[in-house]
């Protein structure tokens, strides 16, 4: 066995993946982390306070592995799903009804619920340690951002298996978007809009309008919040979590006392 | 046995809308007291006042409540009520709908986590009042390999919480309710449950103060946290002495007005978005008397004795002014007295920005309060222009 396995070790295949001998030494601990572009989003040694669970909750990692998991369970969902008002609902009870212990769409529920969560959470220890005083205050904002995607990641997704409470929880969201000033027909200062009786802001092109593709939550809502849900919203995220993370490394390093 | 639990879900959930299940419940003298109680001690008013109370409380006494065995009484406590409340029909028919098992976990991580926070700052001002360092401060001089200290936790963490998840995940299906049909409203329409809390306020408040303005604000008001508090104490360790004004304010905004809300229009807010206890049947023809009154009404009607002007601008002009002074006079009146000190330290953009944020999130409860006690309806009131504040 230990011959087997010094063999794959010192074999031209194992040494072209693994740059590094067996992490147990520092030089190697250090590669081990430098030469792996996943890895390489840590540095090489961290404070021992900033790892500890009592003080990072770690919930700001289980988010990330959160939007993994649900990257991973929503693709697999999309090749089972069409997002028409015709087949939505038919495709998510055919999910349900024809595979036997099918659990990505559980998955795909639960985790978002728990993203939310943990994504509070997080924010909430970032402040309680006052993690976003300088040099941080520019990630603290990205990561306000990154929280603002990830309830709209998750009200995008409420939609979409196009059930009573998928309609009417949207319909009830984006109703308040109809009283947005000056921009929501049913806003303060919309009719200040108005030239010579002519109404430049009504339910047909106002900002709810806009959102649903139509006056109500139909078959252009349903569309749009897909395409919104499954490319657009997680492209950004990703994009930001990249400058999340990044800045964490550049401001200082995980949260410490400085 | 809990699969078919899981598959029975979707039936107690709907027995009560159908007007089945529910309903007066035979109980004993003891449990319907207990019932009574929580019903009467979760009405709205009293939750609030209740929970602002319970905030002050904890963070005053905190030495106490940073106790182990307190937070383990109250998780004991909290668990048995549960059980209890597990068999009484109208509280078994809302807690066990499946999507209502993230706000328990929700509910308990966020009292362990507050409680955790607030035992580890009581420690680290002992410390800081002896000369010692921080808990924070006394292991940040160390420095570990991220392999493997960081890696290997971070895998078990992976590790078990996806077995976490996989268990939830074939134990409880995903439901899903009656194709969405245009024409039929449910009753009540709930926002998802993340906006519960902003759905709350518009019992207070017209959309677009509750669903634009507000939102907008918490965005922005995050976003200038860090410009905004010029403290340099408390970076990178947990405390409150330190900064106790920061601490008490995040607490009272995330844990009362965004947490407890959230909780409370999931599991109290029934049909017509009245108000249930816990142990309340959920009446479709519950009725709330609507007795609420403008500000308009009250000085011309009540004060003035004479009826309410045509003119919608000299109607409201006693809303208008106050809302002016509270917004536009206030600020510079508070930095020129009481707050000079503060103006000093921040600057004046600083203050000003913070004023206005502080200003519309205590307009929150000022409004609340308003209406639980004397019935206002809106200091401005103009429904010609969608214009009621």
């Amino acid at each position: 066995m230990q011959k087997l396995f010094k063999y794959v070790r010192e074999s031209q295949i194992w040494k072209s993946v693994f740059r590094h001998g067996y992490p147990d030494t520092p030089r190697n601990r250090t590669l081990a982390v430098l030469s792996n572009v996943f890895l390489h989003l840590h540095p090489v040694k961290v404070r021992r306070s900033g790892i500890r669970l009592s003080y990072t909750w770690c919930m700001g990692g289980l988010t990330f592995f959160l939007f993994l998991i649900l990257t991973l369970t929503g693709l697999l969902l999309m090749f089972y799903y069409r997002p028409t008002a015709d087949r939505a609902y038919e495709d998510i009870f055919a999910l349900r009804e024809h595979v036997p212990i099918g659990v990505m769409r559980e998955m795909h529920r639960w985790g978002a619920h728990l993203m939310v969560i943990s994504v509070w959470l997080h924010m909430y220890r970032v402040f309680l340690t006052g993690s976003y005083k300088p040099p941080r205050e520019f990630n603290w904002n990205v990561g306000v951002i990154l929280l603002v995607l990830t309830l709209l990641l998750s009200f995008t997704g409420y939609l979409l298996p196009w059930d009573q409470l998928a309609v009417w929880a949207i319909t009830v969201g984006t109703n308040m978007a109809r009283a947005t000033p000056l921009l929501g027909h049913e806003g303060p200062l919309a009719s200040a809009l108005s030239f010579g009786g002519i109404d430049f802001i009504h339910a047909g092109d106002d900002v709810r309008f806009g959102l649903l593709a139509g006056r109500f939550v139909g078959e252009g809502a349903l569309l749009r919040f897909y395409v919104l849900h499954c490319v657009g919203f997680p492209l950004i995220a990703a994009t930001l979590m990249a400058v999340h993370f990044w800045r964490v490394r550049k401001d200082g390093g995980i949260s410490g006392p400085l | 046995m809990l699969s078919t639990l899981a598959s029975m879900l979707p039936a107690t959930l709907a027995a009560p809308l159908a007007g089945g299940g529910g309903g007066p419940v035979d109980d004993g003298p003891v449990a319907a007291a207990i019932k009574h109680a929580a019903n009467w001690l979760t009405e709205p008013t009293r939750y609030s006042v209740a929970s602002i109370l319970a905030l002050i409380g904890v963070l005053y006494f905190r030495r106490f409540f940073a106790k182990v065995w307190v937070v383990t009484a109250f998780f004991v406590f909290s668990t048995a009520f549960f059980v209890f409340a597990f068999q009484d029909p109208n509280f078994n028919s809302i807690i066990t709908k499946p999507d209502n098992v993230p706000i328990i976990i929700l509910f308990a991580t966020v009292v362990f986590f507050s409680w955790l926070s607030l035992r580890r700052a009581v420690i680290n001002d002992e410390r800081t009042k002896r000369g010692e360092p921080t808990l924070e401060g006394e292991l940040a001089k160390q420095k570990v390999f991220t392999w493997p200290d960081l890696v290997y936790s971070e895998l078990i963490c992976i590790v078990l919480f996806t077995a976490a998840m996989l268990v939830w995940s074939i134990l409880i299906t995903a439901p899903i309710e009656e194709p969405a049909a245009t024409a039929r409203t449910p009753n009540p329409s709930k926002a998802p449950w993340y906006f519960l809390g902003l759905q709350e306020l518009l019992v207070y408040f017209d959309p677009w103060i509750a669903g634009v303005i507000l939102p907008s604000f918490i965005i922005v008001g995050l976003c200038a946290i860090p410009y905004i508090d010029t403290n340099p104490k408390g970076n990178g360790y947990y405390t409150f002495e330190e900064r106790p004004f920061a601490i008490s304010f995040f607490w009272v905004g995330f844990l009362l007005f965004w947490v407890s809300f959230v909780i409370l229009g999931t599991f109290l807010r029934g049909p017509n978005w009245s108000f249930f206890g816990p142990f309340e049947y959920w009446d479709l023809h519950k009725l709330e008397p609507m007795v609420n009154v403008d500000l308009a009404t009250w000085v011309w009607v009540d004060m003035l004795d004479k009826p309410r002007p045509i003119d919608p601008f000299v109607r409201e002009a006693p809303g208008i002014v106050l809302m002016v002074g509270y917004f536009l006079v206030l600020p510079p009146l508070l930095g020129k007295t009481v707050m000079r000190k503060m103006v000093a330290d921040m600057g004046m953009i600083r203050f000003n920005v913070f004023m206005h944020l502080f200003l519309w999130f205590v307009l929150i409860p000022i409004k609340m309060g308003l209406r639980w006690t004397v019935n206002l309806k809106y200091f401005i009131g103009m429904p010609e222009y969608f214009f009621n504040v």
